[in-house]
């Protein structure tokens, strides 16, 4: 099982994975989507995580609770950011990152 | 190329199929289905990788709270069939290029390293009860610490979030005293 893949192309994904979560930071506009973005990017830092600790420490546990703390606080951080999207909705009427001008300059 | 590779490669192939569509879709639901999709297939490559439990989390957490989440964020938002303003096209291509030539740098740098490890002889079958017994202990190698600092975290967070979302009261008076007023 899996004696193939080397931990290399593991990392290839994940590195493909965090640059398409940056591209999509970039260009976006809106609130929402950064979040997914931001989302994208988080869970491809998970995959290093798990993979090293599967490829070259498979005593020790370590990598799996890295992981698993990094999705509890993703899930704090989307619910926190998705309270504060709704919070300047209500105010701004739109979630554009452009409309939020109030503390520019 | 056995059963096992082609699996990896076909996993791969969603996940960042998934990924792209996920961040170029021009209508904001369609966005965040395709983020399901990507999202599913990193589950798909947990267990590729026979970390179970970690793949029934990122389904629990991901797949089940998260996404949820935006979608019913983008129900209170906005109109979801609209499509969203496309970026400027000079803003597409630097984007495109930076991320490009992240892609290109690191992965020359992982390249390097091509073939540097496979999977060790010995197995690694992390089973429930002993990620639970780390978790909880107290010795050098536990992790008790940050498990009672992430639970506060998450107890601040819930707080939180009701505190920011929350209509301030003067503003409910208002919109009622409106409301007598229109009838």
């Amino acid at each position: 099982m899996m004696q193939e893949i080397p931990l290399t192309h593991i990392l290839f994904v994940s590195t493909a994975l965090f640059f398409i979560g940056m591209y999509g930071l970039f260009t976006r506009r809106n609130l929402i989507t950064m979040l997914m973005s931001i989302e994208l990017m988080l869970n491809s830092v998970n995959i290093n995580f798990v993979a090293f600790n599967k490829y070259l420490f498979p005593d020790n546990l370590e990598g799996l609770f890295f992981t698993l703390f990094i999705i509890t606080i993703a899930a704090a951080e989307a619910a926190v950011a998705i309270a504060i999207i709704i919070n300047l909705y209500r105010s701004h009427h739109s979630i554009d990152v452009e409309d939020a001008t109030e503390m520019k300059y | 190329m056995n059963i096992s590779s082609i699996l990896f490669y076909a996993i791969s192939a969603l996940i960042l199929g998934a990924g792209v569509l996920a961040v170029t879709s021009v209508k904001i639901f369609r966005a965040a289905i395709w983020l399901l999709f990507s999202l599913i297939g990193i589950a798909a490559l947990y267990f590729w990788m026979q970390v179970e439990f970690i793949a029934a989390i990122q389904i629990v957490v991901y797949v089940g709270g998260i996404v949820v989440l935006i979608i019913f964020s983008i129900f209170l938002t906005q109109n979801s069939g609209k499509e969203m303003n496309s970026p400027t096209m000079g803003k597409k291509i630097f984007s495109a290029m930076a991320a490009l030539f992240g892609i290109a740098f690191v992965g020359n740098l992982i390249a390097q390293y091509e073939g540097f490890a496979y999977p060790s002889a010995k197995p690694f079958d992390p089973n429930v009860a002993e990620i639970g017994t780390q978790m909880l202990s107290t010795t050098s190698h536990g992790f008790i610490l940050p498990f009672e600092v992430v639970s506060m975290l998450l107890l601040a967070a819930m707080v939180g979030c009701i505190v920011i979302a929350m209509r301030p009261k003067n503003d409910t008076e208002n919109i009622s005293l409106n409301n007598n007023e229109t009838k």
